[in-house]
């Protein structure tokens, strides 16, 4: 186990701290004919899952009024770089609530980092 | 042919450069001691027997073992198991270094046991409708006709122990060799449970 492990390690990337219900820029690497350019995926953390290499998070946005969802493998090189925009302040491990909510009640509020307990 | 022996770790995945994930095996194979090397005078084939897996307390061989150790002028290994290699003498060291990546390799080994399973399992029969009163869920059906002939075909398929098994997987591509650490990466999956001996196999 430690093995598979210390293999993992070796292809693991450097990423910044993010927690669920931040707001996240995921820049992600596309392919079109034999050209690549790098695309920006903005929005809230809505999980994350795994460990090791295996872990992903998934990124939740609304685009033209559609809410779309992508699932992103952490240490992916498909994952350019993720940008951490706002911290968010939830109580939940999977914001799954959001799916069902709309405009105002869809939103996050930013964590204050500076107030207490 | 080059083989060698050595035991299944467990299995992760890896990143390629296109960015697609890669299930891999990783597997410590060798270093391996020739043990024995079987020629057409002697023994009617040619083959060298490798040794895997040293033992280390001597207690744990028992005499006829250590006199076939002590020929071959080697330690006492716990997995022996044969290949068709020639140029190779007793005492000679096999280490990963025989495979490089890219390579696509045979691999043989003991599958995990399931115990005692019906025939959905063990053969794959459809089995029948789950529900709406249906009676025959998992049953195997029929086992053959009547007057013709008159009994059950041989090797018809019934239930009974599964798993635990000679099983080969040919094709497994090498992703990865690192003779450092004595472990290879195999695209795919590899029989038997984490820690399971395994053979390695390579025409060429």
């Amino acid at each position: 186990m430690n093995l598979i492990r210390a293999i993992e390690e070796g292809y693991k990337r450097e990423i910044p701290h993010f927690d669920i219900g931040d707001t996240v820029r995921v820049h992600v690497r596309v392919v079109e004919g034999d050209k690549e350019r790098i695309q920006p995926f903005e929005g809230y953390v809505i999980g994350r899952k795994g460990s090791g290499i295996r872990e992903t998070f998934m990124v939740r946005k609304v685009s033209y009024g559609v809410g779309v969802e992508r699932i992103f493998p952490v240490h992916s090189p498909v994952v350019e770089k993720i940008e951490v925009v706002r911290k968010g302040d939830v109580n939940r491990a999977k914001l799954y609530y959001l799916r069902g909510k709309k405009g105002k009640a869809a939103k996050i509020r930013e964590k204050d980092m500076f107030r207490g307990k | 042919m080059t083989g060698i022996l050595g035991r299944k770790i467990g299995m992760t995945q890896i990143f390629d450069e296109d960015g697609r994930a890669i299930p891999v095996t990783v597997v410590e194979a060798g270093p391996c001691k020739v043990v024995q090397v079987k020629t057409n005078e002697t023994d009617g084939y040619e083959a060298v027997q490798l040794g895997f897996d040293e033992v280390r307390k001597q207690k744990k061989v028992n005499k006829p073992m250590a006199g076939h150790f002590k020929k071959a002028g080697t330690s006492p290994f716990r997995f022996l198991r044969e290949f068709r290699m020639s140029g190779l003498n007793p005492g000679d060291e096999v280490t990963v270094e025989s495979f490089k990546k890219g390579d696509r390799i045979t691999v043989s080994g003991i599958s995990k046991g399931k115990g005692f399973q019906g025939v959905m399992k063990r053969h794959g029969y459809g089995g029948g409708p789950g529900s709406h009163g249906s009676m025959f869920n998992r049953a195997p059906g029929s086992i053959g006709a009547s007057a013709f002939p008159s009994r059950v075909w041989k090797n018809k398929g019934m239930p009974g122990r599964t798993g635990g098994r000679r099983v080969t997987v040919k094709n497994l591509m090498v992703v990865d060799v690192r003779p450092e650490q004595n472990l290879i990466l195999l695209r795919g999956a590899v029989p038997g449970h984490d820690g399971a001996y395994i053979e390695l196999r390579k025409d060429d």
